[in-house]
């Protein structure tokens, strides 16, 4: 239970004693920011009584009267107005003149109180404004999450763009500074390296647009019915040349006509991260083994996309985060393949899509297996 | 003795770095040898002799690095380390080898901010081996 702090200030002692009163078993209920909030009542016999309270501990409600002996409630409101202090100020006037609200508005002041009150009346402005204070924070917890993810966000690509430009960088700085010698062979594995790592950064990048596209929803979906098999195997296609380089054996195994209503791009980004990665992180002469059918036997139960390698593999720890934006499993069996680390991620979004799921079965040394499956029906 | 040339470890996840400094010191007139990561590291350790030792402080693991120095340095302490970092220019955070107090717990001779230029690589090279 939250409790949040009240001050009232007011030169009349019945005053204050009775608002004690009426806020000491009272409680607000607040589901929306989970749970309840009760009331610790301080009190304030002046006002330069209330600017020391607040200065030593500002409280969350400040219960003000505005005319007191000395300084008197504008003043205090003007005083700690330069503070933005995260308080509200309820006013307490016993002749409500226009003049006075609009001054007290302009300090800050959040609502007010006209005397004499009951304590029904009184519950229901501390309610209000509690609710509104309570509303607030919420909200302002919120933005600052998704500031902090967004600066998360944006330092992981910085830094990962920032890497192969390090690398490009360093292969100029050799040719220019004529270090590595003058074998044509260095030199042409030194413009080859170049050559892969813009490439890399370049596959990052379209990879980010993919995953700021489907994220936004911006981009117009076409649902047709799409030949599932006949993109796997123009997947698998494109997929042949890296796979013969490195005498991979690429196979497909599927249904005679799974067919689906989806958005054809969608699915052809699923495959080619799919069929890539079993190829990426794959032995040299390894098997990728993909299979294609409907979920249960029968057309209702959705699509099943199933990709098998005999690459590396990885442990359970690592295969539970991999899904997860940016991350990268790296170990001495990874070095030197290159990815972006949104491959997955992109992937898991697009599964979301179609009410599916992506999971990934392992075994390090052994090679992983990932099976996606899509509910029939796109969702819009 | 024979005027053999003189070899030196590179140890570093980065393999452009590893490529990178190996044409230029290959060039230079050393021989190289590389590992990726600590566990490489420690079995050209064990198995191959070299006279200096290039490290990453940041591998695969957090601070691999700093481990495999001190195991450089206990199976013998007379071959100068030289500890390559990327970390003062992303984290801020600045690491030297220049008092002996630090030296005392940074198993390295010298340390190198990434990028590192040849010219300097080679210099640091030259006053740790010429003792």
């Amino acid at each position: 239970m939250e409790t949040l702090q009240v001050l009232v200030c007011d030169d009349e002692m019945g005053m204050r004693v009775g608002v004690m009163r009426a806020l000491r078993e009272f409680t607000v209920e607040m589901p929306d920011v989970g749970g309840e909030v009760a009331f610790e009542v301080s009190e304030a016999e002046s006002g330069e009584q209330a600017l020391e309270r607040i200065q030593a501990t500002p409280p969350h409600i400040l219960l003000l009267d505005h005319k007191l002996p000395g300084v008197s409630g504008i003043d205090v409101l003007e005083q700690i107005a330069p503070k933005k202090l995260d308080m509200h100020t309820i006013m307490i006037t016993a002749y409500a003149s226009i003049e006075t609200a609009v001054r007290a508005t302009k300090q800050g002041a959040y609502d007010f109180l006209p005397k004499p009150f009951t304590p029904g009346e009184l519950r229901a402005t501390v309610r209000k404004a509690a609710n509104h204070l309570m509303v607030a924070r919420q909200a302002r917890k919120l933005a600052e999450e998704k500031r902090r993810v967004r600066f998360e966000f944006i330092r992981v690509v910085a830094h990962e763009l920032k890497s192969p430009i390090n690398a490009v960088e360093g292969y100029l700085n050799i040719l220019k500074d004529g270090t590595a010698g003058d074998d044509p062979k260095v030199q042409q594995q030194i413009i080859e390296r170049c050559t892969t790592r813009i490439g890399g950064m370049r596959k990052m990048i379209t990879d980010l647009l993919d995953l700021t596209r489907i994220e936004s929803g911006q981009k117009p979906r076409e649902i047709e019915q799409v030949d599932i098999g006949a993109v796997a195997r123009i997947a698998l296609e494109t997929a042949t040349p890296d796979a013969q380089a490195r005498d991979i054996t690429l196979s497909l195994t599927c249904e005679p006509a799974v067919t689906m209503p989806a958005d054809r791009s969608e699915i052809e980004i699923i495959l080619n991260n799919l069929i890539s990665n079993a190829v990426k992180y794959n032995h040299d002469g390894g098997r990728v083994d993909v299979s294609v059918g409907y979920a249960g036997g029968g057309a209702d139960g959705g699509v099943v996309i199933a990709v098998a390698d005999t690459g590396i593999g990885m442990s359970k720890e690592d295969s539970a985060r991999l899904f997860n934006d940016f991350v990268r499993i790296k170990n001495e069996k990874t070095q030197g393949i290159l990815g972006s680390g949104l491959g997955l991620s992109i992937l898991k979004k697009l599964a979301d899509l179609y009410e599916g799921a992506v999971t990934v079965q392992s075994e390090p040394g052994a090679g992983s297996t990932f099976t996606v499956t899509l509910r029939k029906t796109a969702t819009e | 003795m024979t005027d053999a040339k003189k070899r030196i470890l590179i140890v570093d996840d980065d393999m452009d770095f590893r490529f990178q400094q190996r044409v230029q010191l290959e060039a230079a007139g050393f021989d190289v040898i590389e590992a990726p990561g600590y566990t490489k590291a420690r079995e050209l350790l064990e198995s191959q002799k070299f006279d200096l030792a290039l490290v990453d402080l940041m591998m695969e693991e957090m601070d691999a690095g700093f481990t495999l120095c001190h195991d450089i340095k206990k199976k013998d302490p007379s071959v100068p380390v030289i500890m390559v970092t990327g970390v003062a220019s992303e984290a801020g955070m600045e690491f030297d080898a220049a008092t002996s107090e630090e030296r005392s717990w940074i198993k390295a001779d010298s340390m190198l901010a990434k990028p590192i230029r040849f010219e300097q690589l080679r210099r640091e090279i030259g006053r740790l081996l010429k003792g």
